[in-house]
């Protein structure tokens, strides 16, 4: 047996580097994707362009403007001269957000008139521009109070109660603290998950595509009749691309860790053991959309009908708590969810196996299931 | 060139694909399969976080805290628990995101006027989700204060004070913040990107392997017909994905589109040509279907995603990336269709963003028929 596995898989990576070209794609995107991963896929919010129209200009005017830009929030880009003018930034998105501030804006305030200032947000990225609401909302109230508190304290005869810090400084303060990501970076929460998302990637195509390719181009019946047995030549198959993904997690991890400096608290055995139960339903679906496909188009399109939703649903950029009750079920069904709390937990949070046992065991029943049926079925079609 | 012999490859390409009933029939449905994804199942909106109290106060001002916090939207009650144990716990296994701790002189502090803080703890994990939901914790904190400020005023008789400064917030172009107002026109782009990647990326490349191509070399159509015939049914194919997508945005969603829907489908199927050129021009230069997939994913569906500010801010990026971006074409077509769905703007303010769309189009055409050689070699 041995033998024979052994030439089914010399030549499986013969056949894997010969072409100079697949050489490179094996081992590239996976780095390429990894990078523009860390640097672009970054939902945090900071520096919001803002565009002041001052209609006031009085020092009061001013000071408000002075809380916006020194907040860290927003970063003033420009000064529109007329409400024409600000919706022409916002059309061709130069601002994402408008403070007007209208004339008798001082004098309201001096004489203890409620005043306003009005705030327009470019609406059209949702998630922006929530969280744009809510710094701008916090900026005005903060700024308000502390005009209420110089108005009170300029009355003649104020309480003693009044003077005390509860006033002065607003009352309940809250402290906060992120763990296990203490800067928030997003970059902490995606390099991980990006790990997860290439070893399906490359597993998934490369298997279901190299099966279906022997068929398409008439090698697979040489195979047949050669004296391999079906369950050395699934093997032959799939080890290689465990193979090529092992050397991807690598890679990744290696500039994960010291490129990007994303932590890494727990063991890393424990992540490779993770790697291999996930590897076996990743080659597992390969294999079964290799029997179910005819043509590498039709095996492409088909795990293309797999593999998206299985991102989309894992929880690797929309948290499956926002979804809907019944799509949560769904997701049970996802090997990458699973794998995902996995990664995550090991890099960022330190767990062990005490806390990740449930999702191991999942994800290893979840792949034993899938990789027998697939192989069973895969013998079927042989014979 | 020869309309019949157009005609003839054409046809031939139509009837490859009718005769593969399984990818015709996918080729319609991952687009619909993303757009009821995203339309109904996929949201960067913040709510409903599971949160965790420890309470060491338990007087009635703390649970009235505690209540505004957890009657919000946005939080929701995992726990009351015990001790600090328990709460680290909870964050350890995932159980909650949040933790909310009222410290134990709580209530007496407010009630002498000294400054009091609560702590608020989140597992900063998903940094999206942990900024977001830290502003509404503060700002209910904000609002607690600020009425018992009120409540304490009116005790001593200074009277009503209101504040004096109210922001006027005025949301354009999706007034109720909806995230799908904003995925689903970006997401015309990504299908249109996926469709082109899969579709063309194999079918040169299926016809050198096959041995096809032997056959098709010896017959005596021009390069630039072959080309053009292959690409006429894989544009038919994305045109009907675009109608479908549109219309679905419409009807199913209640997407608005304030624009020209002319201007949309006019613009869009540039970068659909451009885009499926790319793909031809990937299966041409690479000859193997396994390696030019995965070299169209890399090249049109990833930057697409992620690149073109569908869903990461380009502002946010940076500086070199966002150097990077100005040559995704996914980023001028994410542009176009936003701008059309949510703003309503037209040519006069889009126009250099077409313009590139037509530069990109036009380039992509004349590289793959530069590069595809008809012979054999």
């Amino acid at each position: 047996m041995w033998q024979r596995l052994k030439s089914m898989l010399i030549k499986e990576f013969i056949q894997a580097f010969r072409n100079p070209r697949m050489r490179i794609v094996l081992f590239v995107p996976p780095l390429v994707q990894l990078l523009i991963f860390g640097y672009a896929a970054n939902t945090d919010i900071r520096n919001i362009s803002l565009g002041v129209y001052d209609l006031d200009n009085t020092p009061e005017s001013r000071e408000m403007t002075e809380h916006f830009a020194s907040s860290g929030y927003f970063r003033i880009m420009d000064r529109p001269k007329s409400p024409a003018e600000i919706r022409r930034l916002i059309d061709e998105g130069k601002v994402s957000a408008a403070l007007q501030i209208n004339p008798g804006f001082a004098r309201r305030l001096r004489t203890r008139q409620g005043a306003t200032v009005q705030i327009v947000v470019d609406g059209t990225d949702s998630n922006t521009a929530s969280v744009v609401v809510a710094y701008a909302q916090r900026i005005v109230a903060e700024y308000s109070r502390q005009v209420l508190v110089q108005r009170i304290f300029s009355l003649p005869n104020i309480p003693d109660e009044m003077k005390r810090p509860f006033f002065v400084k607003g009352g309940i303060e809250v402290e906060s603290r992120a763990f296990f990501n203490p800067n928030l970076e997003s970059r902490n929460f995606y390099v991980p998950g990006i790990m997860a998302f290439l070893i399906m990637l490359v597993t998934l195509l490369l298997t279901c595509m190299a099966i279906v390719r022997e068929r398409e181009i008439g090698t697979m019946e040489q195979l047949i009749v050669s004296p391999i047995r079906p369950f050395e030549l699934i093997l032959g198959k799939t080890i290689p691309f465990a193979i090529i993904g092992y050397i991807d997690v690598l890679i990744v991890t290696l500039v994960g860790v010291f490129w990007f400096e994303v932590p890494i608290r727990g063991s890393v055995l424990l992540l490779l053991a993770a790697t291999t139960i996930y590897l076996l339903s990743s080659l597992g679906i390969g294999l079964f959309i290799s029997t179910i496909s005819h043509t590498q188009q039709q095996a492409m399109m088909t795990m293309f009908f797999f593999f998206v939703p299985a991102i989309l649903l894992s929880g690797f950029v929309f948290p499956i708590a926002n979804m809907p009750t019944i799509v949560q079920y769904l997701t049970y069904a996802d090997p990458l969810r699973y794998f995902l709390v996995i990664i995550r937990g090991i890099f960022l949070k330190g767990s062990g196996f005490d806390i990740l046992w449930p999702q191991m065991l999942a994800l290893a029943i979840l792949g034993g299931i899938v990789f027998t049926f697939s192989s069973l079925r895969f013998r079927k079609r042989m014979e | 060139m020869k309309l019949i012999r157009l005609k003839a490859v054409a046809l031939k390409e139509f009837l490859q694909i009718i005769r593969d009933p399984r990818s015709l029939a996918l080729a319609v449905s991952i687009p619909v399969l993303l757009l009821v994804l995203f339309g109904y199942a996929l949201t960067l909106d913040v709510d409903r976080i599971p949160t965790v109290l420890y309470d060491l106060d338990r007087t009635p001002r703390s649970r009235d805290l505690a209540d505004r916090f957890l009657s919000s939207q946005y939080f929701q009650l995992q726990a009351a628990v015990q001790s600090y144990a328990h709460l680290q716990a909870m964050l350890d296994t995932g159980e909650a995101l949040m933790a909310l701790v009222i410290p134990a002189n709580f209530s007496r502090d407010l009630e002498f006027g000294r400054d009091t803080t609560i702590q608020v703890l989140m597992d900063g994990t998903d940094a999206n989700t942990a900024t977001i939901a830290l502003g509404y914790a503060n700002a209910i904190t904000l609002l607690y204060s600020q009425d018992l400020m009120k409540e304490k005023m009116t005790r001593l008789g200074v009277g009503k004070i209101s504040p004096p400064i109210e922001p006027r917030i005025r949301i354009w172009f999706n007034p109720d913040l909806e995230s799908k107002n904003f995925i689903v026109p970006g997401l015309i782009a990504i299908i249109m990107s996926i469709l082109a990647a899969i579709l063309t990326s194999g079918t040169i490349a299926r016809e050198w392997e096959r041995g096809s191509m032997e056959q098709l070399i010896s017959t005596p159509i021009r390069k630039g017909e072959l080309i053009l015939g292959k690409l006429i049914p894989y544009f038919s194919i994305g045109m009907v994905d675009l109608t479908l997508s549109v219309i679905m945005g419409r009807y199913l969603f209640g997407v608005p589109l304030r624009g020209s829907g002319f201007l949309l489908f006019s613009l869009v199927s540039l970068f659909l040509l451009g885009a499926i050129c790319q793909g031809v021009l990937v299966s041409i230069v690479t000859r193997n279907q396994l390696l030019s997939s995965q070299i169209s994913i890399i090249l049109s569906y990833l930057p697409t995603f992620i690149l073109s500010g569908f869903i990461y801010p380009i502002h946010n990026m940076p500086q070199f990336i966002q150097f990077i971006t100005y040559v995704v074409p996914g980023r001028y077509v994410v542009t176009i269709l936003k701008g059309i769905y949510s703003k309503g703007i037209g040519l006069e303010i889009l126009w250099i963003e077409s313009l590139l769309l037509v530069v990109y189009a036009g380039a992509m055409t004349f590289w793959a028929h530069k590069r595809f050689q008809k012979r054999i070699g």
